[in-house]
């Protein structure tokens, strides 16, 4: 007889259809970038070590005098620019992610802890994350791998040791709201282990928030590592990462500003297309606003 | 509300204690101290001199009283390089520092208050879209890149400011725009969702059932309520800004505290770079307390108390 | 008679999700008189009020045949002409005192300025009015109470504060939107008692919201019964109460059979069954699920049946079809 209607109150059509339309744009973003980053080898057209200083500097495609064996250019060293360019995306792919899984397993493990467990033990957790945030990541991060020595896996403890705090907060804040739901406390009452609880209860249910906090932490990361490779401290040359590339071409850049456009625009857009399909998967998860 | 506040400055005092152990633990890392300061082409006995001349041969745990008790007191040691106390060296830096930041912040407020009500009034609306694409863009602009191309555009493209340096307040002014723009994207947002919160509110329903102006609206009865997290966020955000200062001084060669950090790593400058990591904590931890203090000023609700 | 002060007519709110929530309302509430409108939970009371004030949320479409206030036309007026009313010659006031005050703003703040807005008065002037209305409303130490913020004034005080705030410019019209729901009982009569007097000394029409018999009974010159976005019967207070004619009015009154031995705050109906919630495009009577009347006819559209002068209903019985009750 009569229709009894869910109302949903804030999704309007359109604005829908703009969302996903970002959403895919970030999809293809990371999707063409990781392709590039797992195929690189196959891909890049030159070797992006091999110096050639008789061709230093050429122009990219779209400009005067450019080489056809060279779309992108040469570096300051001769080395082709989209080799690198190639190159440079495995780099910020594989620290993004592992400075992600790293940084993730930290804080989901102390947030879910300190969210399940309360009391004493949930105020030394929020205790830790205070501390945490009271540190400043970059200086941190810079004078640990200058005391070290810069390498990539150095690079990615650092900097997963140190950006667990979101990780940490979201999972302890999602994991207290599992906690006090009926399912739980069935759980609790049919006299299930706290071990059986956690895997099969609360994991599973706090996972889209995390997962919509891991793409966050992923451009992050990849953020910081392209600013400490640029301080000179992050990746070790000759590697070629996008940041280096950058602190490596600046003093060119007055000239030839493209040789800081191109990594930097690269950066940008990955960064971008990582952010939109975070917020494309946040919608999707509904897991709400982001502060 | 007092009772509030000291447990907030007790929990703040052990944070700096934290920082303090972590400070410590950090210059230690690389093992032996006296090979990293002699240099890499120092002798067996140069080494051994560095040790006894900076009491490495000490115990651990006598060192790290013995840095507490001296930290605590605002003593941090001299520098190898600078040779100069330490306590000096960041005092002359942070006022440039701190000048960045409050000119970061400023701008960053500045741009970000407007569009975080421009987006909420027009929620789902273009200009909501718009304000959106821009944080989005904010969020991925490497700060670093940004500082490279402001300086192409504005320093030798069309000359108006200063490419490096710290002279005069034109130097201030592209570091500031950049600095600002890394805290954009967190106080817009935080503006937006306030500004919906505090609008589809009871009390801006009673303010319309007024008669009020939609200006009135907006600025006099959201904005305000809408505000208090903000300034207080903003706070907080000035210490992640004078933290992350680091690499916008580097970029911009101005001679901060950030910058001296910068080069004592590259010296193994480890009094300097301990410092430095002490006092951004500490100032971060005393923003944080400020942030709560200027929430309890603000909000009258938490005023009375 | 001559023309309502406040005339409308086929009133309909639709929300984007497709609920019809007000679905062609008539109500008129005549000057200096005070009219009930009753009706379970979420049949469309507060939506009709605010769709009057123009305060309906985004999202929200209005229209209606005739929407008139003191012969003006609130369709054709601007946003700016509206805002002009609001506050000023028409005031509303609201289920949540507690919320419904700005917690940045003093008490006196939120009251001078919609004097300073509508009567362009001095400040002087707007807090000597407030605190006149504060005493008005039987606020002791209006003086004090003017410099204090919303959070330090208990619930009653504050829908005292927001009568006072609401009756600052003189109001032709008072909307109250089950201003007592939220108050515990002995403060609830105090503000219907507060209520009723105001009315009375200031000539005021009220269109007074309210699910509780007992205050119609005692308050209402007229009464209109609301259900699932209509006004399903429309008549004066005893003539309703006398004689109720739609099934779901009498559905009402018998769990409450005798006005003026109703104890207040009493749930409205026990009928069974809840209102629905009905999407656009619904056609015939709205209470036919719970109706032991029910018909095939009932499906196609009802007329209006007048029973008597000034009380008429929607539904396809005749008047005075008392003989089937005990039928049902
Ligand atoms: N903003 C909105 N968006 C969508 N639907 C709404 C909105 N506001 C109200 N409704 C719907 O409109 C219908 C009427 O609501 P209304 O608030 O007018 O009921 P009411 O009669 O005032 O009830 P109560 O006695 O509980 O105040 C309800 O079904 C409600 O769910
Ligand atoms: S129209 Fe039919 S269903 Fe509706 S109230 Fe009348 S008899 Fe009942
Ligand atoms: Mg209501």
């Amino acid at each position: 007889m009569t229709d009894i209607a869910v109302v949903s109150v804030t999704t309007a059509g359109p604005r829908r259809g703009w969302r996903s339309l970002g959403t895919w744009l970030g999809a293809a973003v990371v999707g063409i970038t990781l392709f590039a980053a797992i195929f690189g080898p196959w891909l890049a057209p030159h070797d992006p070590f091999t110096q050639d200083l008789t061709r230093r500097l050429l122009p990219p495609f779209w400009m005067d005098g450019t080489d056809p064996a060279h779309p992108f250019g040469t570096d300051q060293l001769g080395r082709d620019y989209l080799s690198r360019l190639i190159y440079g995306a495995r780099i910020s792919m594989l620290i993004g992610i592992a400075v992600t899984i790293t940084s993730g397993v930290i804080g989901i493990v102390l947030g879910v802890i300190g969210g399940f467990a309360g009391g004493k033990v949930d105020d030394a957790v929020l205790f830790a994350i205070t501390c945490r945030l009271s540190i400043p990541v970059v200086l941190v991060a810079l004078a640990v791998v200058g005391l070290l020595g810069s390498s990539l896996t150095l690079l990615v403890l650092t900097l997963g040791l140190l950006l667990w705090d979101r990780f940490a907060v979201v999972a302890r804040s999602t994991t207290m709201q599992v906690r006090n739901l009926d399912f739980v406390a069935a759980a609790w009452c049919a006299g299930c282990s706290r071990g059986y609880i956690l895997a099969r209860e609360v994991l599973p249910n706090i996972a889209s928030h995390l997962a919509v906090v891991a793409t966050l932490e992923i451009a992050l990361a990849i953020l910081l590592e392209a600013a400490l490779s640029f301080l000179g401290l992050g990746v070790p040359p000759p590697l070629p990462s996008w940041g280096l590339m950058i602190a490596e071409a600046k003093e060119y850049m007055f000239f030839s500003p493209w040789v800081i456009m191109i990594p930097g625009v690269a950066l940008f857009v990955l960064v971008f297309g990582i952010n939109l399909l975070g917020d494309g998967l946040r919608d999707l998860l509904g897991t709400g606003e982001r502060s | 509300m007092l009772r509030f506040l000291i447990r907030r400055l007790i929990v703040a005092l052990l944070v700096a204690a934290t920082v303090l152990t972590l400070a410590f633990a950090l210059t230690r890392l690389s093992g032996d101290l006296a090979i990293s300061i002699a240099g890499p082409n120092a002798t067996q006995q140069d080494v051994e001199l560095v040790r006894k001349a900076y009491g490495l041969d000490r115990p651990l745990i006598v060192q790290f009283g013995s840095w507490v008790g001296r930290a605590a007191v605002g003593d941090f040691g001299e520098s190898y390089f600078f040779k100069q106390r330490v306590a000096s060296l960041i005092g002359e830096r942070m006022p440039i520092t701190v000048t960045l930041g409050l000119v970061g912040l400023a701008i960053a407020l500045a741009i970000s208050l407007p569009l975080g009500v421009l987006a909420a009034a027009q929620e789902g609306r273009l200009a909501d879209r718009i304000v959106q694409g821009i944080t989005l863009i904010g969020q991925a602009m490497p700060s670093f890149w940004l500082g490279l191309i402001l300086m192409i555009l504005f320093g030798i493209r069309l000359g108006w400011l200063p490419v490096s340096g710290t002279g005069s307040w034109q130097h201030f002014v592209m570091p500031g725009i950049v600095l600002a723009f890394t805290a954009v994207p967190a106080l817009t947002r935080l503006t937006r969702s306030g500004m919906i919160q505090a609008l589809s509110s009871d009390y801006i329903r009673t303010a319309r059932a007024k008669g009020l102006s939609r200006l009135s609206i907006l600025l006099k009865h959201a904005l305000r309520n809408a505000a208090i997290p903000v300034v207080a966020i903003a706070a907080v955000q000035l210490g992640f800004m004078l933290g992350g200062s680091i690499v916008i001084e580097s970029v911009f060669a101005l001679h901060g505290v950030g910058f001296l950090a910068w080069e004592s790593i590259g010296k193994n400058d480890f009094p300097v770079v301990q410092a430095v990591v002490l006092v951004l904590a500490v100032i971060y931890v005393g923003l944080t307390l400020a942030a709560d203090l200027v929430n309890a000023v603000l909000d009258p609700r938490l005023r009375g108390q | 008679m001559s023309e309502a002060l406040l005339d409308i007519a086929g009133l309909r709110v639709t929300f984007a999700g497709g609920t019809a929530a007000v679905r062609g309302t008539a109500i008129a509430v005549n000057r200096g008189e005070t009219h009930c409108l009753v009706g379970e939970s979420g049949c469309g009371k507060s939506v009709s009020a605010l769709a009057v004030m123009n305060l309906l949320a985004r999202g929200a479409s209005r229209s209606a045949d005739r929407l008139r206030f003191a012969g003006e036309d609130l369709l054709s007026l601007s946003d700016t002409g509206m805002a002009r009313l609001r506050g000023n010659r028409m005031a509303m006031i609201f289920q949540e005192p507690m919320t419904s005050l700005n917690p940045a703003y003093t008490v006196g703040s939120q009251m001078t300025e919609v004097h300073r807005r509508h009567k362009g008065s001095s400040r002087q002037v707007a807090t000597d009015r407030a605190a006149e209305m504060l005493a008005r409303v039987g606020i002791t130490a209006p003086g004090m109470r003017l410099g204090q913020f919303p959070h330090q004034l208990s619930g009653g005080l504050r829908q005292r504060v927001m009568i006072a705030m609401a009756l600052m410019c003189d109001p032709e019209l008072l909307i109250a939107d089950e201003p007592t729901t939220a108050l515990d009982v002995t403060v609830q009569a105090q503000i219907l008692r507060l209520l009723a007097g105001l009315q009375r000394d200031l000539g005021l029409a009220v269109l007074l919201i309210t699910h509780d018999l007992g205050i119609v009974a005692r308050v209402a010159d007229r009464v209109s019964v609301m259900y699932a976005g209509e006004v399903v019967e429309s008549a004066r207070t005893n003539d309703l109460f006398a004689r109720p004619q739609h099934p779901y009015t009498r559905g009402l009154l018998d769990c409450v059979p005798v006005p003026g031995k109703i104890r207040p705050g009493e749930p409205l109906g026990s009928i069974p069954g809840v209102v629905p919630r009905v999407r656009a495009g619904f056609q015939g009577c709205g209470f036919r699920d719970r109706c032991a009347f029910a018909m095939p006819e009932c499906a196609a559209e009802v007329p209006r049946h007048a029973a008597g002068e000034a009380h008429d209903y929607l539904c396809r019985l005749a008047a005075d079809w008392s003989g089937l009750r005990g039928a049902a």
